[in-house]
């Protein structure tokens, strides 16, 4: 029953150890899910519910307080080349020119490459984001929005097999965000990378993902939800809401964000919650009426037909 | 018109100048009247002439002047061990501060990444830094003369041992300080620990290294003056004691602008050393 899937995460959970007098803290437990490969996941959950830390986890800059997190068949066991992250400041090197900043990554990964090959391959993902012209300048020298491109090229730079980013348009502002968002989409259909990308932003999570995993609060949240976004592709920022199901899926997530993720922390679970195979629905298929009747969970870590 | 902030700074400090310069000329005038009656005759001649110039004994600014013309327009001579240019005393500073403050770089540079990087190091070092930072370096004076023997030797381990603590304080604040972002970018590109050190953490730091620097230079160049003061010979330091045992306030005071002259140079060249390895979040 097991379909052998590119990353599956196992009854992860962290556990902060308890402050004088207190007990041990939490955040989350008992955590499974599974990302197919080429797949584009969103997680949504309110703050402190421990999503960062997930990404953390599953980057590798964070350890577990028990689970397992498995990649191409081998367990992630500390930072590896082959998750890139895109993180949420940025997270460049101000002393480094654009061009310098990207080939400290590639140099990383290809420690043999000569000058020329490093520059060839630093200059085409300089292109890919949109920053010809703009390869000697310096982080200070270049508004938010270009500053996380660098980011988003640095990571896709070094070709790994999965790309985890925390909330990377979180600090922009809504219309640099938009056309990030769009560019995103464009390169992500390009590669076809594996992306587990945490956001706080509804509208970007149905822009782009795959499937949304949703998570209760914290402490003790849980992956709550596993929404199969059934927008057809490829979207268009400006034209998805007139989709049918546009809607549907929004509300629905919006819905679980604003009342349901709290039922759920305090304890109104559904009988039939099963933290190995979280629900998973498809509100976007749903005509208004029979809602309802998706509501027997679909089997999970099954693609969506 | 507004004219730049440079030039009216400039025109405040020449008018400075101009009216210290008066000042100075105004309390060192010659007062013949009262001169016989102030001064024995005796105490002249052994002023050089000096005291018969003016009513305090202190040079006047022209005598500084022609000292200074005197002393720049051959700053190389040698006419034996008391008797030396400025720019050969003032050589022989330099070269003790340089030698004693690069020893002093080699090791606090290193060390202040050990104990930067390591919060063990940091706790276990932290208790003889306190105590021994805030010893005046001259207090080692004796031990280094007794232990080294050479006075030229030990002027320049006092040079390092005062150039060691700002820069090694610096230095571990500086690694201690380098953003998370940036050591879990190069965690992620599995960036090898010398590389990391190297080229994360090192250029990250380096504004702050620098200003330790630029501490232990300003510090060192001080407690030059007195080292050489002390163990005697050559140097600026032991220039301004062998004028104040000839009595020639002028040279003290000519060996006193060029200290500072220096001083201020040293300091320069860190404060350009320091926009070099600047960066702007």
């Amino acid at each position: 029953m097991v379909e052998q899937k590119f990353l599956t995460v196992e009854a992860l959970s962290k556990v902060f150890p308890a402050i004088r007098g207190g007990k041990p803290l939490a955040v989350f437990e008992d955590i499974h899910f599974a990302i197919a490969k080429g797949e584009f996941v969103c997680i949504i959950g309110h703050s402190g519910c421990g999503k960062s830390t997930i990404l953390n986890v599953l980057a590798g800059l964070d350890s577990a307080s028990s689970g397992v997190v498995i990649m191409d068949g081998r367990e992630v066991a500390g930072p590896s080349l082959d998750r890139g992250v895109i993180f949420q400041g940025h997270a460049l090197m101000p002393w480094l020119s654009v061009e310098k900043n990207i080939a400290f990554a590639v140099k990383s990964r290809w420690p043999d490459w000569g000058r020329d090959k490093i520059r060839t391959h630093v200059q085409k993902y300089i292109d890919m984001v949109g920053l010809t012209g703009a390869e000697h300048k310096k982080p200070s020298e270049l508004s938010g929005g270009m500053k996380q491109r660098v980011g988003i090229a640095r990571a896709f730079a070094i070709e790994p097999k999965m790309l985890l980013m925390d909330e990377p348009f979180g600090a922009l502002d809504a219309l640099t965000r938009g056309v990030i968002q769009d560019e995103l989409l464009k390169i992500w259909s390009a590669t076809g990378q594996t992306v587990f990308m945490i956001t706080h932003d509804v509208d970007e999570a149905m822009l782009l993902s795959d499937k949304i995993m949703l998570m209760s609060n914290g402490p003790h949240a849980r992956i709550a939800e596993i929404v199969e976004n059934t927008l057809p592709r490829p979207r268009d920022r400006h034209n998805i809401h007139k989709d049918a199901q546009y809607y549907r899926i929004r509300n629905h997530l919006v819905d679980f964000l604003v009342t349901r993720s709290k039922q759920i922390a305090s304890g109104e679970a559904e009988a039939e919650y099963d933290p190995k195979h979280p629900p998973v629905v498809r509100p976007g298929l749903a005509d208004d009426a029979s809602e309802a009747s998706n509501k027997p969970p679909v089997r999970p870590m099954m693609h969506a037909v | 018109m507004m004219k730049s902030i440079g030039l009216r700074a400039a025109i405040v400090s020449v008018v400075i100048l101009g009216v210290l310069l008066l000042v100075w000329y105004g309390a060192t005038l010659p007062k013949e009247t009262a001169q016989g009656g102030n001064v024995s005759a005796e105490y002249a001649a052994l002023m050089g002439g000096a005291a018969a110039k003016s009513k305090s004994g202190l040079p006047t600014p022209m005598d500084v002047a022609n000292t200074f013309w005197d002393k720049l327009s051959k700053p190389f001579y040698d006419n034996g061990p008391n008797d030396k240019g400025i720019g050969i005393q003032l050589a022989y500073s330099l070269a003790r501060v340089m030698i004693g403050f690069l020893f002093a770089a080699l090791v606090a540079v290193p060390l202040g990444f050990l104990v930067g990087m390591s919060p063990v190091m940091h706790r276990a070092l932290n208790p003889f830094i306190q105590v021994l930072k805030p010893i005046s370096p001259l207090a080692w004076m004796p031990l280094a003369l007794y232990t080294i023997k050479d006075s030229s030797i030990s002027a320049v381990f006092v040079i390092f041992i005062c150039s060691l603590w700002p820069m090694l304080i610096n230095t571990a604040h500086g690694v201690a300080a380098v953003k998370r972002e940036w050591l879990n970018v190069a965690r992620t590109l599995e960036v090898n620990p010398l590389r990391k050190a190297l080229q994360v953490i090192l250029p990250a730091a380096a504004p702050t290294i620098l200003t330790g620097m630029r501490i232990s230079m300003g510090i060192a160049w001080l407690v030059i003056v007195a080292a050489e003061m002390l163990v005697g010979g050559t140097g600026i330091g032991y220039f301004v004691w062998n004028e104040w045992n000839n009595l020639s306030l002028t040279n003290v005071i000519f060996a006193i602008l060029m200290i500072g002259l220096v001083g201020m140079a040293l300091d320069l060249i860190f404060g350009w050393l320091s926009k070099l390895v600047a960066y702007q979040e």
